[in-house]
């Protein structure tokens, strides 16, 4: 067999993930913590002050990362669960559900550094704009998807019907991600763009880069110290779970 | 011998339909609830008439979604209960269109006299007669999508005993696009501008519910009852 094929079979088996994830998650949360230093560190002392909105521009380093992963992490989200609903596979349901409530705090992030840079900016902390709004309701849909989830009591059955929502929920994520272009608003439309130009100057650039591989990066280890957790609360009748956790076998 | 997808619509429908007949007050309660919500407003607002024209479409939008939240309860519960819902899985007729015909049989009964009865609502409130149209029109094609768009959220609650505000919560992500549309058409024709645009999308949303929304609906049953 493929070894690569092989290792993502092996990984499905919950005593090999809780060891997989007990090796990689502090690596990740290092290292993503390293990003995000380094990338905070760029954004206050290293990038000149725009030229419109003075110092309080630098708070976008945290708002943008925060924003783009309120959005990624439902995606993911929404794959794993159908990946679940589809093939059944025990972890991918971890998975999706691990994802819900690191999704839900950086919405939470993405509102708050908002509404703060809002109220420098345009003068009030919040607007019924439409990106504000779409963001409020994909805050509602995570909270949905949690509280689904702790409301059932089979846990593989809760994890499945709050997949569904999840899987339901992907519908909205067009119309969030567009409706800055969509319809008129307050906030402003994109001026970064991963594959050509960015409206941004070059120096402003990097510290934010270095945020989002830094959330990235945190987020996969926040991931996996959550799976890990729900795997072996799942698991928690199995010797090798007991062993995990020192038992005397 | 098994039935056509004709017959058991028919036949489901039916039943529906006497089951409601036979417990006729309780189809009023949609519109009774919309009542207090409308009456509620008017002595919030102080009754005045200016303000309360103003506000009048949004606020029926509002009861209306609101009533039909509350009557999303009644969905799949009792067939839950008594045992039918099992006997919907092992149909040989495919689950989602007996899902298709139970939200219209629902929409039949609890939303239709709920439109009747926004006219008259609508008077209370000193809706501008101009905006009726529009409104009804916005209804019209806003209140099958909430009870598509409910009857998956009811599905995914079915299994349980207490589940209150939880429908609520996950409801209200799915219904707010709904809500802005439906409420934004009939401003829209308030200021005199073209409320075509947001009606369309409505239609659209309509449609593409009427195919998806029985698919997950039906997924989200078999889910809760494994």
């Amino acid at each position: 067999m493929n070894p690569v094929l092989r290792w993502f079979h092996q990984l499905g088996s919950p005593p090999y993930f809780d060891r997989f994830a007990a090796r990689w998650a502090p690596w990740c949360y290092g290292l993503g913590a390293l990003a995000m230093a380094w990338g905070v560190y760029g954004a206050l002392f290293q990038v000149p002050a725009d030229y419109q909105q003075g110092d309080s521009f630098r708070i976008l380093y945290i708002h943008v990362p925060c924003a783009w992963m309120s959005m990624a992490v439902f995606a993911l989200m929404a794959v794993y669960a159908a990946i679940a609903l589809v093939w059944r596979i025990k972890l991918c349901e971890i998975l999706a559900m691990a994802c819900a409530p690191a999704g839900a705090a950086f919405t939470v992030a993405t509102l708050a550094t908002g509404s703060i840079w809002g109220k420098p900016m345009w003068g009030t902390w919040w607007d019924w704009d439409p990106r504000l709004t779409t963001e409020l309701i994909l805050l509602f849909l995570y909270l949905g998807v949690i509280g689904l989830y702790h409301a059932i009591d089979d846990r593989r059955q809760a994890a499945r019907a709050a997949g569904l929502l999840a899987v339901v929920g992907i519908v909205l994520l067009p119309v969030i991600h567009y409706s800055v272009t969509w319809w008129n608003s307050l906030h402003q439309g994109q001026t970064i763009s991963l594959f050509g130009e960015s409206k941004m100057d070059p120096s402003m650039l990097p510290p934010l880069w270095w945020m989002v591989l830094g959330t990235h990066v945190w987020f996969v280890g926040s991931l996996l110290a959550r799976a890990r957790a729900d795997n072996l609360r799942r698991e928690a009748g199995k010797d090798w779970a007991a062993q995990a956790a020192g038992a005397a076998s | 011998m098994t039935p056509g997808l004709r017959a058991s619509a028919a036949a489901l429908l039916a039943r529906d339909l006497r089951l409601v007949w036979r417990r006729r007050g309780d189809a009023l309660q949609p519109a009774l609830f919309a009542l207090l919500v409308v009456v509620l407003f008017a002595l919030a607002a102080g009754g005045e008439r200016e303000a309360l024209a103003r506000h009048a479409a949004a606020v029926l939008w509002l009861a209306v979604l609101l009533a039909g939240l509350l009557a999303l309860d009644s969905l799949f519960r009792g067939d839950a209960e008594d045992g039918s819902l099992e006997q919907w899985l092992l149909a040989p007729v495919p689950l989602p269109w007996l899902v298709a015909v139970r939200v219209f049989g629902h929409w039949l009964t609890t939303s239709l006299p709920l439109l009747l009865a926004v006219p008259l609502l609508g008077e209370l409130l000193f809706l501008p007669r101009a905006q009726l149209p529009v409104l009804m029109l916005s209804l019209l094609l806003g209140t099958p999508l909430l009870g598509l768009l409910g009857a998956v959220v009811a599905a995914l609650t079915v299994g349980m005993r207490r589940a209150g505000i939880l429908v609520a919560l996950l409801a209200l992500p799915l219904y707010v696009p709904v809500l802005v549309f439906g409420a934004g058409s009939v401003a829209a024709a308030a200021q005199g501008l073209d409320a075509g645009g947001a009606l369309l999308l409505l239609g659209a949303g309509l449609a593409a519910a009427l195919v998806l929304a029985p698919l997950a609906a039906a997924a989200a049953l078999r889910i809760a009852h494994n």
